[in-house]
């Protein structure tokens, strides 16, 4: 068994830093690269794509980004584990798998996960008595079944342990909890057992420190973001992981960013919600047992954690067609901007009014003054400029595509010295709203594939 | 013992996210030995007092002792979450900055 493992965060979401990937394949040590690629919403995407191409439905980034890194990860026997395949994981290993040929590299297994797409078997799952009841308000699935565009079981790090045993240097999976990515290696070194809760709660919470990327180790730092070293370089986050649980959360040398107690802190409490009850597939972790020590500069010791036993049920991430939207921006320089915004709103909301259109909001705000803090916010009593914001959401195409078309007349038959309108017409877009739900774990397995070059 | 007013950030740092369409902020003391401070002042309560018109359902407190924090889930909170959402702050990034605002009383041998 190795000492400690290395495992570096690459990726906070679909749309971070391109490079990252790379630098932390190359700018120093590490033994495993881990990359989350999926939010909420990210699946009815890539619905939408695969039903175009069925070729497509993964994260395109990653292969790119893969042609970088696959020169050093087979010479280093780094392995990458992501969730990048999205609905599509056989169509991603496949594009893995051409790119690695066409580099002339050889050597490499990429392991798929599968099993967690049940957007074809929900009636047969249904019929079986899976009532998939919205988990937040209760609201029965057949409300919204004929609009769904994806469906997804979280799954955890089970899966990628099994297909690291089958040898896989790369693991592809679809919807595995951000946690999984990074709990997995640790019980593939360790050989932990997946009863053993103390470190499967610890596995999970080096995950969540990793699972944003760079906002552990100085992005987004609210404690005192002047005090974080070159944000133009910001090292991701390492976690050197221990056999019996503990983690040091680090960076690689010479990289930028900072790794604190602080910045460590405020990652952990991101997005969570009882801190004694913090559910994945793999366990319930307790966030209040964790234990920061600061070692030296840029390296935290992570240790206490402690888990109980996982519950019966796999979460499941739902997306459905809720209507459409649109956004515009106006720009009211001085003098009195506010007031003429404020105006402009008016005459706006009278015009929609008079057309007799039906909408689920109507939403204004006035950025550069209150559009974040609302009432907390106090008005300037002379501002320079501010940018009316205005939202609408309807079930009605037409009513979102006329306000579209209401929003830029405002120019020359509103109130004057306004401007910001060249990027046109707010064109109405897809509502895809999310549909979170609770599916017993009897109810589905998880598959692997493994092929290699 | 004189008592004064202090801003939440002097004491504090914050980070929130979304969960739905309730948003999570964890308040974290700069200092341990001003725990104390947070979990008098931050009350349930008090919170979904401060974020009146921005928090419109039921605010959650949970303890972190171990981390010198306070984590809050206000309900309700987020314009119906970060997909339907029409905010600009659709996934109550801001929050964090929001709460730093509250202005709580200290005594000055608490800060010494």
């Amino acid at each position: 068994m190795k000492d400690f493992i290395r495992i570096a965060s690459g990726q906070g979401f679909w749309g971070d830093l391109i490079d990252a990937p790379y630098n932390q394949v190359t700018q120093g040590p590490i033994d495993y690269l881990v990359m989350d690629f999926l939010a909420e919403v990210t699946m009815s995407i890539l619905q939408k794509q695969k039903r175009k191409n069925p070729a497509l439905g993964y994260a395109k980034d990653l292969i790119a980004q893969f042609e970088r890194i696959l020169p050093h990860i087979a010479g280093k026997g780094i392995k990458v584990i992501t969730n990048g395949g999205g609905v599509n994981p056989i169509a991603c290993k496949d594009a893995i798998l051409a790119t690695a040929r066409k580099m002339g590299i050889t050597g490499i297994t990429v392991g798929v996960v599968l099993g967690d797409d049940i957007l074809d078997s929900l009636d047969d799952l249904t019929s079986r008595g899976a009532a998939l009841a919205n988990m937040e308000n209760g609201a029965e699935l057949s409300g919204v079944r004929n609009r769904l565009q994806s469906a997804n079981v979280y799954f955890g790090a089970a899966p990628i342990v099994e297909a690291l045993r089958q040898g896989a240097d790369i693991v592809i999976t679809g919807r595995t909890t951000d946690t999984g990515l990074t709990l997995a290696p640790m019980i593939y070194e360790f050989g932990w057992s997946f009863d053993d809760w103390d470190k499967m709660a610890a596995g999970t919470v080096a995950g969540h420190i990793l699972e944003c990327g760079a906002q552990s180790s100085g992005g987004n730092f609210l404690g005192d973001w002047r005090s974080v070293p070159d944000l133009a370089h910001v090292g991701f986050p390492i976690a050197e992981a221990y056999p019996n649980g503990e983690f040091v959360i680090t960076k690689h040398e010479g990289t930028g960013g900072l790794v604190s107690v602080a910045t460590v802190s405020e990652q952990l409490l991101y997005e969570i919600g009882d801190p004694k009850t913090y559910i994945t597939p793999d366990c319930i972790a307790d966030f209040t047992s964790i234990q920061l020590e600061q070692l030296s500069e840029n390296r935290v010791r992570v240790f206490g954690i402690k888990g109980r036993p996982e519950t019966d049920s796999f979460k499941v991430s739902m997306s459905y067609l809720d209507g459409y939207s649109a956004i515009g921006t106006l720009t009211y320089a001085w003098p009195d901007a506010y007031e003429k915004a404020r105006a402009a709103d008016g005459i706006l909301r009278t015009r929609l009014s008079d057309l007799k259109l039906e909408f689920d909001e109507i939403r204004t705000e006035y950025v550069g003054l209150n559009s974040c803090h609302g009432p907390l916010a106090p008005i300037p009593t002379d501002i320079n400029e501010v940018v009316l914001r205005i939202g609408v959401r309807s079930q009605t195409f037409d009513a979102v595509e006329r306000f579209g078309r209401e929003l830029a007349p405002l120019i020359l038959t509103g109130p004057p010295s306004v401007t910001g309108f060249a990027a046109g017409r707010p064109k109405p877009s897809e509502v895809v709203a999310y549909w979170p739900a609770l599916l017993a774990k009897t109810f589905v397995t998880p598959r692997i594939e493994v092929e290699g070059v | 013992m004189a008592s004064k007013q202090i801003m939440l950030i002097d004491i504090a740092h914050a980070r929130s996210g979304d969960k739905g369409d309730a948003a999570n902020v964890g308040v974290i003391a700069r200092d341990k030995r001003h725990y104390p401070i947070l979990l008098r002042e931050l009350g349930a309560e008090r919170v979904k007092k401060h974020f009146e018109g921005i928090c419109l359902g039921k605010v959650e407190r949970f303890e972190l002792p171990n981390l010198g924090a306070i984590n809050f889930l206000l309900h309700n909170t987020l314009g119906g979450g970060g997909t339907v959402s029409l905010k600009n702050d659709a996934q109550g990034k801001t929050i964090s900055s929001a709460i730093l605002r509250m202005m709580i009383t200290v005594d000055d041998a608490e800060l010494a």
